[in-house]
């Protein structure tokens, strides 16, 4: 399992996972899912016009992606924000289908781009992959403030001159970085997944970002690693362990917190102290849609 | 004049069986979705009509693994995952993206196993394909009934819910200062969404499915501001993408490459989103023409005197 040419596996995902920790925070708080959902889905098309005319798969996912964010970002302008990611993503999925129609060689290549690979990562993909991971993460330590100032209190973001639609963009950017490096291990539908369980499973723990983070890049690594392990074991698609796990793990972290509540309203000595520390304020919602 | 008949629709177009039932299962579904679509948009729920269509998909492959009727595998995960939804928190706007989001993973990630399952079990590899994609041409004949009862069921549904649903959609809090029943209105149409949405994932493919769902609505409401005639005028849509789509498929057997056509789902996904973008253009050309006819500062029209269902307010 840690031979030979799982290693390029083992190392793809655990930059997967640390990307899609951090990413996945600011997805979770912005309330942008459906954003991270359609960027990664519709890159789908892109990789399909790459396998067409023989280009490296990463450039057409990259390419699909970031013109799927200009896209979302774009038609948000003058519209809803749902129905533009909607149109968005059947836009590149439609692209997609055409594409797929005139290669003939690809359709077992098909389900591995959707659902993920364990076994075919190249060693020349890890460079690009660690590359792009890297650009992610500068970006998100450049907009790390107003991204949170945004996200959290959007009217004294706009009084200190942070332009609400411009940070969106950005950040649509970054998911479409984040979704172009780990598309070729986890799949397109499943790479969302990921994104979403551990982070919105370490909020629920702690309010503090930076913490938040920590947790989520921890829960990710694990279901990441968790996910190859079984499915190298058991040959299961590796997609079906991340997708179910990711979603399995913010149901603990709600079961665990209703627990601990629950034990703590129970009356104790020395139980003061624990309430007033799970009475600690929250961080507010997201605002919706934007 | 045949002529131009043949330059529009290619030789066989009329006498094809596929075709004749694609025609119908497009129209039939395009009408529905278009009804449901735009209380869809209006109450924002477009990511919960796309997951709900691919979630489905773990059924549809479920089903095709058992050897039982697509269509009910579709229907029945689609309605447990709107379920699901629900509980999670679909209600509360605060965690309505992370409770779709959540379910579309793990629903995903069943898909995944699933179609894992069908390929190995039936050793072919286009079953992937085929259930997330679909093909309007690949629609089989004994579907027809039962689709078009449903649809039926669902449009009489919407006709007798309409003013609860658009009530609690418009405003939820005087809906429920009326005394109606906001959340188990929220619970019917969740679930009528989940049958339309996965009547159309299993005729003409998820893709279609969120595209006739949210691109039709969006733009009979970038078109008329009345919920009532939105509807009509998203079925007339919707209709008018899926048929145009079908007969530029068909001819598209003679364009180059020539050894066969392009899909339908692209032709169609094409023309529902020049429709939309076209409503956008018309609907700014109408804005600008009241300005300069009506005396009124744009200021007031704008600060909401004209009272009208906004599509583009959150």
């Amino acid at each position: 399992m840690f031979s030979g040419f799982m290693v390029n596996t083992w190392i793809a995902a655990t930059m997967v996972a640390v990307i899609a920790g951090v990413v996945g925070f600011f997805v979770v708080l912005r309330g942008s899912a459906f954003a991270a959902h359609a960027i990664p889905h519709g890159s789908f098309g892109g990789a399909a016009g790459a396998v067409l005319i023989g280009a490296n798969t990463i450039l057409g996912l990259g390419i699909f992606a970031v013109g799927g964010a200009l896209g979302i970002g774009w038609l948000s302008r003058r519209g809803r924000h749902d129905v533009a990611t909607a149109l968005a993503l059947v836009l590149m999925l439609g692209l997609g289908a055409l594409f797929l129609s005139f290669s003939v060689e690809y359709a077992p290549a098909v389900y591995s781009l959707l659902f993920g690979e364990v076994l075919g990562i190249p060693a020349y993909d890890l460079l690009p992959m660690a590359g792009l991971g890297l650009a992610c993460v500068l970006a998100v330590l450049v907009l790390y403030r107003p991204l949170l100032l945004t996200s959290i209190t959007p009217e004294v973001a706009e009084a200190r001159g942070v332009r609400p639609g411009r940070i969106e963009t950005a950040f649509l950017l970054v998911v479409a970085l984040a979704a172009t490096m780990t598309v070729p291990v986890v799949g397109v539908l499943l790479m969302f997944s990921l994104m979403i369980g551990p982070a919105a499973a370490a909020r629920t723990f702690t309010s503090s970002p930076s913490r938040a983070i920590a947790l989520s890049v921890a829960i990710a690594l694990a279901i990441v690693w968790f996910g190859i392990a079984i499915a190298y074991v058991t040959n299961y698609p590796v997609g079906f362990f991340v997708g179910t796990l990711g979603a399995v793990s913010y149901g603990f972290a709600r079961l665990w917190t209703a627990w601990r509540r629950g034990r703590a309203a129970r009356p104790s000595p020395g139980g003061h102290a624990v309430r007033l520390e799970l009475t600690a304020p929250q961080l507010p919602a997201a605002p919706r849609g934007r | 004049m045949s002529r131009v008949l043949n330059a529009l629709f290619a030789p066989g177009f009329f006498g094809s069986g596929p075709v004749r039932a694609a025609v119908v299962v497009g129209a039939v579904v395009a009408v529905v979705t278009g009804a449901v679509g735009v209380f869809t948009v209006i109450r924002g729920q477009s990511f919960a009509g796309h997951a709900l269509g691919e979630v489905g998909s773990a059924g549809g492959s479920l089903a095709f693994l058992s050897g039982t009727n697509p269509l009910w595998g579709f229907m029945g995960v689609a309605v447990v995952a709107a379920g699901l939804m629900e509980v999670l928190g679909l209600h509360r706007p605060r965690s309505r993206d992370l409770a779709t989001g959540l379910v579309l993973g793990a629903g995903l990630g069943c898909a995944a196993l699933f179609l894992y399952l069908d390929a190995t079990s039936t050793t072919s590899t286009g079953v992937t394909v085929t259930i997330l994609f679909g093909s309007l041409f690949a629609v089989s004949q004994p579907v027809l009934p039962s689709v078009v009862a449903l649809s039926a069921a669902v449009l009489v549904v919407i006709a007798s819910c309409y003013r609860m649903l658009l009530l609690t959609s418009l405003s939820p809090d005087l809906a429920a200062a009326r005394g109606v029943p906001v959340r188990a209105v929220a619970i019917a149409y969740l679930v009528i969404m989940a049958v339309a949405v996965s009547l159309a994932a299993e005729t003409i493919g998820a893709i279609l499915a969120t595209a006739l769902l949210v691109g039709p609505p969006a733009t009979a409401l970038r078109l008329t501001k009345r919920p009532g005639g939105a509807m009509v005028v998203a079925g007339l849509v919707g209709v008018a993408a899926v048929w145009i789509g079908i007969v530029l498929a068909y001819d598209s057997y003679y364009w180059p490459p020539v050894d066969h056509g392009w899909p339908v789902s692209f032709f169609v996904v094409a023309m529902v989103f020049v429709l939309y973008l076209g409503a956008g253009v018309v609907a700014a050309l109408g804005r600008a023409r009241r300005t300069r006819h009506v005396a009124a500062p744009p200021a007031m029209r704008e600060s909401g005197c004209e009272p009208h269902v906004d599509a583009d307010a959150a």
